[in-house]
């Protein structure tokens, strides 16, 4: 495949920039590994991590200020690691530099019986939570850490999950039985204990209040909980817990076909449908080679600009909810009705449409698909600039939101930030743009930005956004291409219907690539794109057969949270629950 | 005088399926004006809703917490109805019809609003949940506050009728009702009405998006029953006093009899009081303690000054 594995060299022009730089500074003796979505892997030995580090973040030409993903690999299991430094557990660290466009990926080899790497989180506050994440997956042991301990799975579990060893099926292991005595101390480790995370139970004057808002409050938009350190109303210290929606989708992921672990990827971002689907099905689509017809293409902008529609209607009317507005959420979720009748004429589904295909999408348009889309497009502005009246121009809605959970550019990437929250602050990084994936640098559209960052200022970017998708639905709309949906390459799952019962080698392809699944070429991959919440990534890895040997899934929202206590000292509980509701996440899309 | 005794049963029982009725109303208000239906599934227009809700409420398991404070945690929602339905008691319905004339009547209705700032107040604590204790600090304060405002802004109507006698504040309005001379004593009033209902904007003593349900999060069956009766009286009372002071109680053209028209009016201002439902935002809990000290408190001041010194002149 495309994969190239070689000793960095300083001079070797062929190598990447920031691969270069890194052999200027640091010496010739890292391994640099090429992948077919272009990013190079730089392989450092872990005493050298955090020099390295420090170096990119800061000291780099242009800098990679944004700390994007952190996890790591099984790779004991794995045979296709041809020139690959030895490792039993490789940890990898996934920067982005906004300045230069580009990425890098760091990883760090780690034998099994001396799994333990530095932490970042004198770094980037960012690695915090991705880093008891790999520790709770992977029983990785991050050196310095503050208060490394389990994140998604309870504190009495046992086992790394994503290990290979771990099983996945239930069916696996003993029948589960909650007896109440589990009850119990399940029940007393949920207990919040101020002390673990370093807060004081009252100070000179004062006792402190410790609220737990959460797993189940109305406004905490799924099951998610914070524990709250209050001063009378004010918050003083905040610490969001998570995992309470944890499936285990990335372990999954490794016992599913590549062709149906696709509606795993709709219960991601549940209000994203097939947003979910485009990051994975391209970066499978990149690891075999598989070129896209332009109407799949044009077709899968368009779905993908109708979820992103309809996750903000969701974000617009919950939002005012959340700020005490009785009714707008009632007129959101209509329109947004109208929106899932048009889904549903075209893939079949609503929220889960699992539409799109390795190599296309699922089926082609249905007739009078045009008519139902340009009657939403006409009717769609008209509705958001009544809402903008109602919502949006509203003396309390403002002073609800303005000047509530502010943050600037510089915290935003520190903290890992994307998508409109990102643009809130200022900054125009939106991947449509910058880095055009699947046919985006055909369309005409603008990037809503504003100068904020605060709950008043996400919300409006998310509205601008509403318009600008309806823009790029239009365009879709006016310049459908003819042709295939889907494409002819092998690969491409399922293949097209219409010569199985003509000739012997389409139907044994059919056939094969139905019931076993596609085998795709051994190799890894990432996809990067914009999805309604921020920036998802799917981060595949191939070993050469039907199933993934390690799928990651980068969600937008995790970091999100973990941005909860930073925006929310000093304000007062209902300013929380505007915040809460400003970041626009999903739980599912948190815990996976 | 000698009606009152008369009225006692039917005032009970008109307010306490006033109370009833509203929830069906409400329901379908709001469902009108968001674009959905409301319950229209029991009965024509889904009317018997209200006595499926009835039943639902009376025959559900009535939980004591065993963490609460068990006398107390009885005892508020009971506070809180008996002083709601006790302010009934002064409320004219039509010439003569009431329980009693009193010549202090409108102090009688502050008052009683004010004891059941003690019901919800007790609700929170009893409780012995941090929720309701936050809920039940909030409604202390809001209802601290806008007490005083709710008296004063009537203060300008005293002044023209020179009486604290409902029927007689009727009486003078005659010639003209109120809500014109006194439309700031009127604005001041209705806002702190709702605020003392807490209804959306200012429920902020059981905002739901805060605080789950606020001071009543551990109340169920007939106790949460009371109290929510407890809210729906409070904004009947509330339209009442106002159609009696600001809009001429039960003054309107000989076509129809009095009664109709208090009862007409008063449905009109409840109405009123669900699209402001409907339609405002929560402000924050510091944003409607300044609302209230910095803006309503000096408007009210205003109209007592204009009022005074308009009624001073027309004396002289």
């Amino acid at each position: 495949m495309s994969e190239v594995v070689e000793q960095t060299t300083a001079d070797a022009a062929e190598h990447p920039a920031v691969v270069r730089e890194l052999a200027a500074r640091f010496g010739d003796d890292f391994v640099h590994q090429s992948g077919a979505d272009g990013i190079p892997n730089v392989w450092v030995p872990r005493e050298r991590l955090l020099d390295v580090m420090r170096y990119l973040k800061s000291e780099a030409p242009g800098g990679f200020p944004l700390l994007f993903d952190v996890s790591a690999h099984d790779e004991r299991q794995r045979t296709h690691r041809d020139g690959l430094p030895d490792s039993d557990f490789t940890t990898f660290y996934h920067l982005i530099s906004l300045d230069r466009n580009e990425d890098v990926r760091i990883k760090v080899a780690l034998p099994e019986g001396d799994a333990n790497v530095p932490s970042l989180t004198e770094l980037w506050p960012a690695a915090n939570w991705y880093e008891r994440e790999a520790y709770d997956m992977f029983g990785v042991n991050f050196v310095g850490h503050p208060n490394l301990r389990r994140i998604l799975t309870p504190p009495q579990w046992e086992g790394h999950p994503l290990r290979k060893e771990h099983p996945a099926r239930a069916t696996e292991m003993d029948p589960f039985r909650m007896t109440d005595e589990l009850l119990d101390t399940q029940q007393e480790e949920l207990r919040f204990v101020p002390e673990e995370w370093g807060m004081s139970k009252e100070a000179k004057h004062t006792d402190f209040m410790f609220l737990n808002l959460g797993p189940n409050h109305p406004s905490v938009h799924g099951v998610f909980r914070i524990a709250l350190q209050l001063d009378g109303e004010v918050i003083v210290d905040a610490v969001p817990d998570i995992g309470y929606h944890h499936r285990a989708s990335e372990k999954m992921a490794e016992r599913q076909s590549w062709h149906t672990y696709i509606p795993y990827t709709d219960r991601i971002d549940y209000l994203g449908g097939v947003m979910n689907n485009l990051p994975y099905v391209m970066a499978v689509e990149k690891l075999a080679g598989i070129e896209v017809p332009p109407r799949a293409q044009v077709i899968r902008i368009m779905l993908a600009e109708l979820f992103r529609v309809s996750s903000h209607l969701v974000f617009y009317g919950t939002y005012s909810q959340d700020v005490g507005q009785m009714s707008p959420v009632f007129y959101m979720f209509a329109d947004r009705e109208r929106l899932f009748t048009i889904i549903e004429a075209i893939t079949g589904g609503r929220m889960h449409p699992s539409w799109f295909r390795v190599g296309g999408v699922g089926q082609d348009l249905p007739e009078g698909w045009d008519t139902m889309v340009r009657d939403f497009i006409e009717y769609m502005p008209k509705r958001l600039d009544h809402y903008e009246r109602m919502a949006l121009q509203n003396g309390i809605f403002k002073r609800r939101s303005i000047g509530i959970g502010q943050y600037d550019t510089a915290e935003a990437l520190e903290w890992g930030i994307t998508g409109p929250g990102l643009r809130a602050t200022g900054c125009d990084w939106d991947l449509r743009k910058k880095r055009p994936y699947g046919g985006y640098d055909q369309f005409d559209f603008e990037v809503p930005t504003a100068n904020n960052g605060d709950c008043y200022d996400r919300c409006v970017v998310r509205v601008e956004e509403i318009r600008q998708s309806l823009r790029i639905i239009e365009q879709c709309l006016n310049n459908m291409p003819a042709g295939p949906y889907k494409a002819t390459h092998p690969q491409a799952t399922p293949p097209p219907k219409e010569r199985t019962m003509q000739d012997i080698e389409t139907l044994i392809q059919h056939f094969l690539n139905v019931s076993w699944g596609p085998v795709i070429p051994p190799g890894e991959c990432a996809v990067n794109v914009e999805a309604t919440k921020g920036w998802n990534s799917y981060y595949l890895t191939s070993d050469g057969g039907t199933m993934s040997y390690r799928t990651r899934i980068r969600t937008p929202s995790f970091p999100h949270l973990q941005m909860i206590p930073l925006i929310s000292r000093g304000f007062m509980l209902a300013d929380l629950i505007a915040i809460v509701a400003s970041i626009d996440f999903v739980m599912a899309d948190v815990d996976r | 005088m000698e009606l009152g005794f008369i009225m006692i049963a039917p005032v009970l029982l008109g307010a306490m399926l006033g109370a009833l009725l509203l929830v069906w109303v409400e329901r379908r208000l709001l469902g009108f004006w968001q674009d959905r239906l409301g319950p229209n599934r029991v009965g024509p227009f889904g009317i018997m809703q209200m006595v499926a809700d009835l039943v639902k409420l009376l025959t559900k398991d009535d939980w004591i917490p065993p963490f609460s404070d068990r006398v107390l945690f009885t005892l508020a929602p009971a506070a809180i109805i008996a002083s709601m339905l006790m302010g009934f008691v002064v409320v004219p319905f039509g010439p003569g019809w009431h329980i009693i004339d009193l010549n202090i009547g409108l102090l009688f209705f502050l008052a009683m609003t004010s004891l059941a700032v003690y019901g919800v107040l007790l609700a929170g604590l009893a409780s012995n949940n941090k929720y309701s204790l936050l809920g039940g600090l909030r409604s202390a304060a809001q209802m601290v506050t806008y007490e005083v405002f709710m008296g004063l802004s009537l203060m300008g109507v005293v002044m023209l009728t020179g009486s604290f006698n409902l029927n007689t504040i009727v009486h003078a309005q005659e010639d003209g009702w109120f809500f014109i001379p006194q439309i700031l004593g009127l604005v001041v009033f209705m806002i702190a009405g709702v605020a003392e209902a807490h209804r959306l904007p200012f429920d902020l003593p059981e905002a739901e998006h805060e605080l789950a349900a606020g001071f009543h999060t551990e109340y169920s069956g007939m106790k949460f029953a009371l109290i929510m009766a407890g809210e729906y009286l409070s904004m009947i009372l509330t339209s009442a006093i106002m159609v009696t002071l600001f809009f001429g109680g039960w003054l309107g053209p000989d076509f129809l009899p009095p009664i109709v028209w208090f009862s007409i009016k008063t449905g009109l201002v409840i109405c009123f009081f669900i699209l402001l439902r409907a339609s405002i935002p929560r402000p924050r809990y510091d944003q409607l303690m300044s609302l209230g000290w910095k803006i309503l408190l000096p408007i009210t001041l205003i109209n007592l000054l204009i009022t005074g010194a308009v009624a001073l002149s027309l004396e002289g």
